[in-house]
């Protein structure tokens, strides 16, 4: 910053020198004064609502430059400094100091004194300001506006109308951060209050047989859809207006230990705040992160983090004996384990998506090393040999790539495949703060995109290669448009293209051509680093073939020599299915996420099965040996995420239970091998040492298959997860789960008209295995031929009914009419 | 949304005519509610969601909207508002003791309709015609220098289905929904009728014409500074 | 000297057909247009400037510079917003300017959008006058049809969409900012400022708002030139402007007037106080300027005079009470109107009213207690000159300025516990209700 950018300017008598724009608030805040606010936010435009903020101002004026003073005190929250300028505030200034009392009086004639039970009780900015510059006792004596209390805004956030204070933080969020408007200003002057369209508490007449009214996009309470972001309202909330039914009376603020580590639901890995009491998490907050997440983070970040503290969690080993599986000792469990995999000629590892780059790393040395085995793949999703040739081509061992700020910076940014907001949570925020161009390509336009002003670059599912293909700048149309603005642009591939031959192939040509910058945005947050620890077949850490082992003295770890090149998961669980494979060590993932949940669930009956789990899921009922680890609350350790950015956390929780790896180097032990893999330091050790790759592994070549004619009465299945769905991570939390957009089919209008379907009426969607029901939404963005269903919703779980992934093809009928003939 | 299908063409048609009367859709928004109100009678949920997907708006957007403004009504409205001004000047020249009036002989309170949906009673705000008060607004048309035996007698005119005049207005009173139409932007042809100006929108005027008092004729100015001296007496 | 009334924008009131385009043609309508257009838009807007027009909607701010605020033209859309949203109470002048004179309105509309560079105008009409929105409709679409709106008027090349919008009830709307916003189809609530709205106002695009008496004034001024309108008035307060004068005066109305008329000559020409009554106070410009009494009966009624005496000519809305009428009750029921009214975006307006009216309520209704007089004090200080908007520091001018004359009228009230006067003896008619 040189020097013309900075204005300098005294505040109550010190100098201080600030970035040209900055507003007063922020200046007298590097000045190391706090004035007082409650409209005012950092991230979010000015208003000047409160008017607790004022302040004296004076400015030089005319040649002269002499000292002019406002004539009135002005909102510090508003105006910029200017060179010279005096302000002094409550502090230093009489004028300021009666104002804000003023304006502090009045904010409190209309607030309950209701402190000793309200959540903000200890960490509410008007408690402070009341206490610190507020009368003693109120000269207010008339009666107080009431409000009947709480109202549900959603399942899971509830306002008390009398606390607030119209600061209005709450609507400015909804409107400028996530481009979610479900609240606003209703009615004016003393009833003004912030709220939904309820028309019961707006007073207003429903007919008979009118409502509900959920506008556009409903929510599973039969609302309209408040976002995925609605949460942050809570913690922004000044006052204790805005509150989650998942912490309102469960604490008080001085009663909890906050903790700064990373959250675990995507691959962004926002910063965040865990506050706990006595080992229970209570609540979990948005840290501040201007690299990362800024100051939001998505509703599943916040509230999904009861699932470590069910009734399902395990706590002791679980061995099964005579078909049942009972608890045991932990020598008696590793010894059980250890004789199922010794007397196994045959062993697979599938550790899932969601572990540290710790325990990634224990899991990938103990596959090769201890159990003598490449069959090894993190991926509990639909996946593919393309996708694993990607990963290991362009991701594993590239270090920080594209980051979140060149991310938004991008000329253009092209999404294929990946959704912004359902898939990358906070990378949705950036970008739609950024106003960054952005392009995808899809079968229809999501409600991410359109929010984001972003263009829609229609495809088949499945078809995605050829539109790859047909990204050149002299392209006619949209794809010329994007393939030129591609250029020192982005390319985003996700999750869903592992179902499309040929995709990534294109991916990467497309990047090459157009010189754009490729990134993979994976779903869950354990995916990066699993990649980075060398969790697929003849992969080693940081991007090394699994060939090197022996060769290479850092990768001493995995051995003298590698097993032959493994299985990936599709085959290892048509090979267990089979009777093929003897026994898998399976880590934390669910049957319902694996391509086919029906195969998998047929191969962890026949394998034999350990399993290292946190909680007593569905595969635990498949294993023979259970050995229960610590979820990520519970231990230190590191996330990757998409960036490429090493994301490490400390042990939030005091906690006995063990991580992956601990399990993992005791199960060595019993297995006679002794290899700490237990111990954080080692990973980072290991590719330290091991550094860049010299040379990547080469890039993938897949064909594209020819178009399938899809027959009459079918279409072709667009699908990918909901933010908030049926996770498994957001169990325990029912607020969250009925805050969910509710489960639409969505087709376009031709093919609604087709199969005579209206805008909600319902569709079913159908294979020879199940029929999926759903009401059917009718969006003209949408490619003919297509519908789209969300991946593992309520009612849409579109693995375990259909057997089906991005690109299948399903049967369309009017739900009743001959749904699944 | 439960409007039939020829309600709801004709509602998107008359919105297409708002919308196109602006640059940008979003403005179309009062104007729609007025709209509503000729439709339903009042802001309903339904008209709430019929702006809403018309304007690409949600449903808290375009309620927001309606419950600012004192003219949209969120329960279903008498064929007839009397709006009584009760600020200050008027409710102290005789507003007060006229809404009282009405009041008592409607036997509905403010913000209140009669049961047969014939009156809602409405105190209202000053509504710029304080040279005529105290004054009465029925379906937003001009009532001049009412006393509460007069505004009884509108009232029982009205009820009567006798043909009311206002003071300065059409020939006679539109109901509530035909009068939200034209709020609507939708004139209904009533322009032309009634007087141009009331008596004490004419004082000045006549005045000057019975002393022969007007403006300086063009040209003959005087120089900038004589007023200013005329003036300080 | 110029005369004592100068009916200009009034002088076709009351005319046969008054409003229509035929009877405004007749009366010479339409001709300041025709010179406007032959002349260059930078020399109308000189014009308008040199003339002094100064703001007719309260603030009072210099029209012809409002305008040579808009920043030079960059090809993109600029706008004219005629402030039509006359709520202010007392005022009760553009409402039948517009119902008897809409061409006048629609021909300054034309003139200072050609004068700005402005193709797309609007007329933003409060709801609450249906009959004026019928009027302007129809005369809008007289012009259209006869070519003084729409493509190449009058073959000048220049083009011009006018729009008449009606709002739906908000006083706040009068505010411009809050106005802007209602007319996007928002809450009206006021914006920040900066930016201004000649930078930054309808759809952040530089605009300018002004009242219709200002827009309606133009014609006039583009017609005869700015020295004639110089001619009239004061060196700061030029030309001629409307006088509304209603409540206890023998004669309320309109009286158009070279700016400076003094309230003891309006009134006397009005005929007098009601007959058996004295003046006690009267309000010049609008309900939320201080209040006057006696005293100030020969202040010249211009923006600088008023201002000097302690309160603001406003929109020259002169409220006359006399002294049957309690002023406890007057600013009372004042009070009830900004709290109902207040927008609810600012604290200080928004609680402040609200506490006001409970406490004047309760004082008017004989459950005052001492400690009242210390809150009626204090809290329209924590409202003015800390409220967002000009509107909210308006709200509490009759309470302070009825403190400063009848401090011992609301002290009667507390310590007796009823009010001394019979709100009947104030009334206009002579039936009482039961």
């Amino acid at each position: 910053m040189t020097a013309q950018d900075l204005v300098t300017l005294t505040v109550d008598g010190i100098e201080v020198a600030v970035p040209k724009g900055t507003l007063i608030i922020r200046a007298a805040e590097e000045a190391g004064i706090l004035i007082p606010r409650f409209c005012d936010h950092p991230l979010l435009k000015p208003v000047a609502a409160c008017r607790q903020c004022l302040v004296d101002v004076a400015s030089p004026f005319g040649p002269e430059g002499t000292l002019r003073p406002f004539p009135k005190p002005q909102p510090a929250c508003a105006i910029a400094v200017s060179e010279g300028m005096v302000v002094n505030t409550q502090l230093t200034s009489p004028v300021a100091a009666a104002a804000q009392a003023a304006v502090t009086e009045l904010i409190l004639i209309n607030h309950p004194l209701d402190c000793p039970i309200c959540d903000k009780g200890g960490e509410c900015p008007l408690q402070n300001q009341a206490l610190h510059s507020g009368r003693p006792t109120s000269r207010y004596t008339e009666p107080k506006n009431t409000f009947a209390k709480p109202l549900a805004l959603t399942p899971q956030l509830l306002i008390d109308r009398e606390r607030c204070v119209l600061c209005q933080r709450c609507t400015r969020f909804a409107a400028q951060i996530p481009g979610d408007p479900f609240i606003a200003l209703q009615k004016r002057g003393a009833s003004q209050q912030i709220g939904r369209f309820d028309p019961d508490v707006l007073g207003m007449a429903v007919p008979d047989g009118e409502g509900p009214f959920a506008g556009d996009v409903p929510a599973v309470d039969g609302r309209p859809f408040a976002g995925y972001f609605a949460g942050n309202v809570v913690q922004i909330c000044p006052v204790g207006a805005l509150t989650s039914a998942a912490y309102r009376f469960r604490a008080r603020p001085f009663d909890l230990v906050s903790t700064e580590t990373v959250a675990g639901h995507d691959a962004s890995c926002s910063t965040i705040r865990v506050d706990y009491r006595r080992g229970t998490v209570l609540r979990v907050q948005a840290g501040d992160d201007p690299s990362l997440n800024d100051e939001w983070i998505t509703d599943k970040d916040r509230f999904a983090f009861r699932w470590t503290a069910g009734p399902d969690r395990l706590r002791t080993p679980l061995v099964r004996r005579d078909g049942v599986l009972e608890e045991a000792s932990w020598p008696e469990a590793l010894a059980a384990a250890a004789q199922i995999l010794t007397e196994a000629k045959s062993t697979a590892v599938l550790p899932g998506g969601r572990l540290t780059l710790e325990d990634a790393f224990a899991y990938a040395v103990f596959a090769r090393r201890v159990l003598g085995t490449d069959d090894v793949d993190f991926r509990a999703r639909p996946a593919s040999e393309e996708e694993a040739d990607f990963l290991a081509h362009v991701v594993a061992g590239s270090g920080e790539g594209v980051t979140f700020a060149e991310l938004t910076a991008a000329p253009a940014v092209l999404f294929v495949g990946s959704e912004p907001e359902d898939e990358g949570g906070v990378v949705y925020l950036r970008l739609r703060g950024a106003g960054t161009k952005v392009y995808s390509v899809a079968a229809l336009a999501s409600r991410g995109l359109k929010r984001l002003g972003g263009t829609l670059i229609p495809a088949v599912p499945g078809a995605e290669a050829d539109v790859l293909a047909g990204l050149k700048p002299k392209a006619k149309g949209v794809a010329g448009e994007a393939a030129k603005e591609l250029s020192g642009g982005v390319i985003v591939v996700g999750e869903r293209l592992a179902t499309v031959p040929g995709a990534y192939t294109a991916a990467v040509a497309a990047a090459e051509r157009l010189g754009a910058r490729l990134v993979w945005l994976p779903r869950r947050a354990g995916e990066r680093a699993a990649v980075e620890a060398g969790l697929l077949p003849g992969l080693a850490p940081a991007g090394r073939s699994l060939a090197e082992v022996g060769q290479d003295e850092a990768l001493s770890l995995f051995g003298t020599t590698a097993p032959a090149k493994g299985r990936d998961l599709g085959r290892i669980i048509r090979a267990a299915a089979a009777g093929r494979l003897d026994a898998i060590v399976v880590g934390g993932l669910e049957v319902a996420d694996l391509p086919d949940p029906t195969l998998a669930a047929h191969a962890f009956e026949r394998a034999k099965v350990v399993a290292l789990q946190v909680r007593r899921d569905e595969v635990a009922e498949y294993a023979d040996v259970v050995l229960p680890v610590a979820p990520a609350v519970e231990k230190p350790g590191t996330f990757i995420n998409w960036e490429g950015r090493l994301r490490p956390f400390p042990q939030v929780l005091t906690s006995t239970a063990l991580s992956d790896g601990r399990v993992l180097q005791a199960l060595a032990q019993k297995l006679g091998v002794s290899v700490p893999l237990g111990q954080v330091e080692t990973v980072h050790q290991v590719l330290a040492a091991l550094g860049r790759p010299a040379q990547r592994p080469a890039a993938p070549a897949a064909g594209v298959p020819a178009a399938t004619a899809v027959p009459a009465g079918s279409a072709v299945l667009a699908t990918w997860h909901n933010l908030v769905d049926d996770a498994a991570a957001a169990d325990y939390e029912p607020h969250l789960a009925a805050s969910a957009p509710l489960p639409v089919a969505t087709v376009s209008p031709a093919t609604a008209k087709a199969v005579g379907v209206t805008e909600g009426g319902r569709l079913a969607v159908s294979t020879d295995r199940e029929v999926i029901d759903l009401p059917a939404r009718i969006d003209p963005t949408m490619v003919d031929g297509v519908v789209h269903l969300p991946t593992k919703s309520p009612g849409s779980h579109v693995r375990a009914a259909l057997g089906a992934a991005h690109g299948s093809v399903v049967k369309l009928a009017l739900a009743g009419k001959g749904a699944g003939q | 949304m439960t409007y039939g299908p020829e309600t709801l063409e004709a509602l998107q048609r008359d919105a297409a005519e708002v919308i196109a009367r602006y640059p940008t859709p979003r403005s179309a928004l009062l104007p729609l509610l007025h709209l509503v109100q000729s439709v339903d009678g009042y802001v309903s949920p339904d008209g709430i969601e019929f702006c809403a997907q018309t304007l690409d708006l949600t449903l808290a957007e375009v309620s927001a909207v309606a419950t600012f403004y004192s003219q949209f009504k969120r329960k279903p409205n008498g064929q007839y508002t009397l709006g009584v001004c009760i600020t200050s000047l008027c409710a102290i020249m005789g507003g007060d003791a006229i809404f009282d009036k009405l009041s008592e002989y409607l036997g509905v309170g403010n913000d209140e309709t009669t049961a047969d949906g014939m009156f809602t009673l409405e105190k209202i705000e000053c509504n710029a015609a304080c040279d005529f008060a105290p004054v009465m607004m029925v379906n937003w048309e001009f009532f001049d220098y009412q006393t509460p035996a007069s505004a009884v007698q509108v009232a029982e005119d009205l009820r009567l289905g006798r043909p009311v005049a206002p003071t300065r207005g059409p020939d006679r009173v539109h109901s509530f929904r035909e009068v939200s139409r034209v709020l609507a932007g939708f004139l209904d042809g009533h322009e032309d009728e009634g007087p141009s100006a009331g008596d004490a929108s004419l004082r000045g005027r006549k005045l000057a014409e019975a002393n022969g008092w007007a403006v300086p004729a063009p040209g003959a100015a005087a120089p900038a500074g004589a007023a200013a001296e005329g003036e300080s007496k | 000297m110029t005369d004592t009334l100068t009916p200009l924008l009034t002088s076709r009131w009351g005319n046969p057909d008054s409003w229509t385009l035929q009877a405004y043609l007749k009366a010479g309508g339409y001709e300041a247009l025709k010179k406007a257009l032959s002349q260059d838009a930078a020399d109308v807007l000189n014009n308008v400037k040199d003339s002094g027009l100064r703001g007719r909607g309260g603030a009072g701010f210099p029209t012809g510079t409002k305008w040579s605020f808009l920043p030079p033209p960059d090809g993109g859309p600029r706008y004219l917003v005629v402030n039509a949203d006359e709520s202010e109470p007392g005022t009760c002048k553009d409402i039948p300017l517009m119902m008897a004179d809409p061409h006048q309105l629609i021909e300054g509309a034309i003139i200072t959008s050609y004068a700005i560079g402005c193709h797309h105008a609007f007329i933003y009409l409060r709801g609450e006058v249906v009959h004026v929105y019928r009027r302007l409709l129809g005369a809008v679409a007289e012009a259209k049809k006869a070519g003084y709106l729409g493509k190449d008027i009058l073959g000048s090349g220049f083009d011009l969409e006018l729009t008449v919008h009606a709002g739906a009830g908000a006083y706040i709307c009068g505010e411009e900012t809050a106005l802007l916003d209602s007319l996007e189809g928002r809450r009206g609530q006021p914006r920040l400022k900066p930016p201004f709205p000649a930078v930054a106002g309808l759809y952040a695009r530089p605009t300018v708002v002004n009242n219709v008496e200002s827009i309606a004034s133009v014609p006039w001024i583009t017609l005869n030139g700015q020295e004639w309108w110089k001619s009239m008035g004061t060196e700061k307060s030029t030309g001629v402007a409307i006088y509304s004068l209603s409540g206890h005066v023998q004669q309320p109305g309109q009286y158009e007037a070279p700016l400076g008329i003094t309230m003891r000559q309006l009134i006397d020409l009005a005929g007098g106080i009601r007959a058996g009554h004295e003046l006690k106070f009267w309000m010049p410009g609008g309900s939320s300027t201080a209040m006057f009494t006696q005293e100030q009966l020969d202040v010249p009624l211009d923006y600088d005079s008023v201002v000097a005496a302690g309160s603001m000519l406003g929109t020259r809305a002169l409220q006359v009470f006399d002294d049957s009428v309690c002023v406890v009750r007057a600013v009372s029921r004042w009070m009830d109107f900004y709290a109902h009214e207040s927008c609810g975006k600012c604290t200080p307006c928004r609680e402040g009213t609200f506490w006001l009216r409970s406490v004047l309520r309760r004082i008017e209704a004989g459950r005052g207690k001492p400690e009242d007089m210390q809150i009626l004090e204090d809290i329209p200080k924590s409202i003015v000159g800390k409220a967002f908007c000009p509107l909210g520091d308006g709200a509490p001018s009759s309470l302070v300025s009825s403190l400063k004359y009848f401090r011992a009228e609301y002290e009667d009230h507390i310590e007796n516990g009823r009010c001394p006067f019979d709100p009947k003896a104030a009334y206009l008619f002579k039936e009482v209700a039961a």
